[in-house]
């Protein structure tokens, strides 16, 4: 199966709306939203079957027996995370599940083996399998495993994926771990950029981020007309590297309304839509030339 | 005092109504702990002063003491350490700097050295310091960063303004667990609801009091605005979408600079915050 997997560098320059656009139009058989910080697809690609859900746990954390405690304290001076504190009231120590990153050494020095290190549940995996299938999670407040969770996702929609083509993959904000765990097995990016000076540097980064992957990549510029300058340069930036610009998108106040009601911007006629489609045509001839969306 | 800007994804203007605070609140240090996309520097220009690098540990094995027993290997959960071609092998991007096959290593061939994994700059934009982190390409976790940013800073400035990273993973929390108010920046969408309820979550783990700031706001119904007023948040100011601000923005300008309006607005949501702070009339936990 092809992949085509949205990227922006950040959050929140409408990589979701353009995604969940892409995916109405395509009629894609098979998509995911590996933003398992904060899924958002869901609100507009509406399902009518109930997920299969499944627990996700990365790795164990630490847990400290109170009765077997003896208030030595060397699990606490040796963990390196500042996981570990003392409970005057309780007279044990306390592991913080937030700070603590399983990395097992507090297990390791108690001398009274008062430590150890069990699963626990980080989020959940959700399976929507109707005539589409949709692969999405949500990863608990604070955890740090999303790269884990991210391979899940599309491991999930891949499982269930045999008999179509191509998958649609809304990716996760930032350049970091869960972002390279989106990008690794995917055979286009379409990134989407912002026309500012912040929305330009975040550009760089993630183009470079792809580049290493040596992924195809495409760019378009969303809410363009705020700043026609610098979408002016994206353009130049995209074919100085050698990168397909597939397309503008305006800023558009009516996106705001069709997003509110939980629909995607090309269910109705609006200018930012229109542009989508553009956008989704460019995509479509690029990989004609070479796979087929 | 240290506030810290929120919101549940990038792009809602958290580094837009940071700066401006900063700016307005005439003394105050701005911090930028988005280390993987630090933009603030962008608004606030700041002439940098000094460089700081950040390091962790990483393991190094003296491959003369080691006699291949592969409790190291055993040992590290993340998988960092092979042994291969007879010899122990760290993949550092993945090591997570535990300490922990030191520890286990019986022959005492594991010592540690340091490894650079970003740099933090410290500069001035007229009455603003400025600190920004900045995690490399390709290093696994800015906490490092965080954690040494935020160190020592309620003594050095009055008001420090701690613009964080996006979402509600564990860097959040490290940059947030010892401020005395949090601002959570919200766009007008049913996106941007979902992502303001998720750090609202975040804050009343924390028992921090805090705040919304509405931004980008239409004259249509605001989802956001909704939620706040179902779950009693307090709405410390609304800043509509214009063209011209978005421009302004965009070009790296900070609107309180060159718009008295804007200037009055942040400051106003200053003294909101002031007030809240020091009377205890806020939305808590
Ligand atoms: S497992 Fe590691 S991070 Fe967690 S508490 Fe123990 S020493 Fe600290
Ligand atoms: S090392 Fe073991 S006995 Fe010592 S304080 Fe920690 S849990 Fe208690
Ligand atoms: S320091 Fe910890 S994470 Fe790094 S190699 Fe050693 S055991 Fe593994
Ligand atoms: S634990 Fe020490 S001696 Fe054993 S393989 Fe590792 S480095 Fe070598």
């Amino acid at each position: 199966m092809g992949q085509l997997l949205v990227l922006s560098g950040k959050g929140g320059t409408g990589k979701t709306t353009v995604a969940s656009a892409l995916i109405q139009l395509s009629k894609v058989k098979h998509f995911a939203d590996c933003d398992v910080d904060a899924p958002n697809l869901d609100l507009v690609m509406h399902q009518t079957v109930d997920p299969i859900i499944t627990d996700y746990s990365g790795l164990p954390k630490a847990f400290i027996h109170e009765e077997q405690c003896i208030e030595c304290g060397q699990c606490q001076s040796q963990c390196r995370f500042d996981a570990i504190s003392h409970d005057q009231v309780k007279k044990t120590y306390v592991v913080d599940l937030n700070a603590c990153e399983g990395c097992g050494v507090c297990e390791l020095v108690c001398p009274v083996g008062a430590v150890h290190l069990e699963p626990i549940v980080d989020g959940h995996l959700q399976l929507y399998k109707s005539e589409r299938v949709f692969s999405t999670a949500q990863l608990k407040m604070g955890s740090g495993t999303s790269g884990m969770l991210v391979t899940k996702v599309k491991r999930q929609m891949l499982e269930h994926g045999v008999e179509s083509e191509w998958a649609i993959i809304d990716g996760s904000p930032g350049i970091g771990c869960p972002v390279i765990a989106s990008i690794s097995g995917v055979d286009y990016v379409l990134i989407v950029a912002e026309p500012s000076l912040s929305g330009i540097s975040d550009m760089e980064r993630i183009v470079t981020t792809a580049s290493r992957f040596g992924v195809k990549t495409f760019i378009c510029v969303n809410k363009f007309d705020v700043n026609i300058e610098y979408t002016d340069k994206i353009e130049a930036y995209a074919k100085a590297k050698g990168l397909d610009f597939v397309g503008r998108i305006p800023y558009d106040s009516q996106a705001v309304k069709v997003i509110n009601q939980g629909k995607t911007i090309v269910e109705i006629d609006c200018a930012s839509g229109r542009a989508v489609q553009g956008i989704y045509e460019n995509i479509k001839k690029v990989i004609d030339n070479g796979g087929n969306l | 005092m240290k506030i810290a800007l929120l919101s549940g994804k990038g792009g809602t203007g958290k580094t837009f109504v940071s700066v401006n605070m900063a700016f307005v609140a005439e003394k105050a240090m701005y911090i930028d702990c988005d280390v993987e996309e630090p933009n603030g520097h962008l608004f606030l220009k700041p002439q940098i002063e000094a460089v700081e690098e950040v390091k962790v540990a990483m393991p190094k094995i003296d491959h003369e003491k080691c006699t291949g027993c592969r409790k190291c290997v055993e040992f590290c959960r993340f998988n960092a350490l092979a042994y291969v071609n007879n010899a122990v092998k760290v993949f550092e991007d993945v090591c997570h700097s535990c300490g922990g096959c030191m520890l286990v290593c019986p022959e005492n061939a594991i010592v540690e050295k340091d490894k650079t994994i970003g740099k933090i700059e410290k500069g001035r934009s007229g009455e603003v310091s400025v600190k920004t982190g900045i995690l490399n390409m390709g290093e696994a976790s800015g906490v490092p960063i965080v954690k040494q940013l935020i160190e020592n800073v309620s003594i050095e400035e009055a008001l420090s303004i701690i613009d964080a990273p996006p979402g509600s993973a564990c860097i959040v929390m490290e940059a947030i667990k010892d401020v005395d108010y949090c601002v959570l920046v919200a766009e007008p969408t049913i996106f941007g609801t979902q992502n303001l309820s998720m750090v609202h979550e975040l804050v009343k783990l924390f028992d921090i009091p805090y705040g919304v700031v509405l931004n980008k706001c239409l004259d249509d119904e605001n989802p956001a605005e909704k939620y706040c007023e179902e779950n009693e948040i307090h709405v410390i100011g609304k800043v509509m979408y214009s063209h011209d601000l978005a421009l302004l923005s965009s070009q790296g300008e900070i609107v309180s600079r060159v718009d008295s309006s804007y200037y009055a607005k942040f400051k106003t949501m200053l003294e909101r915050i002031f007030e809240e702070v020091h009377h205890g009339t806020t939305s808590r936990a």
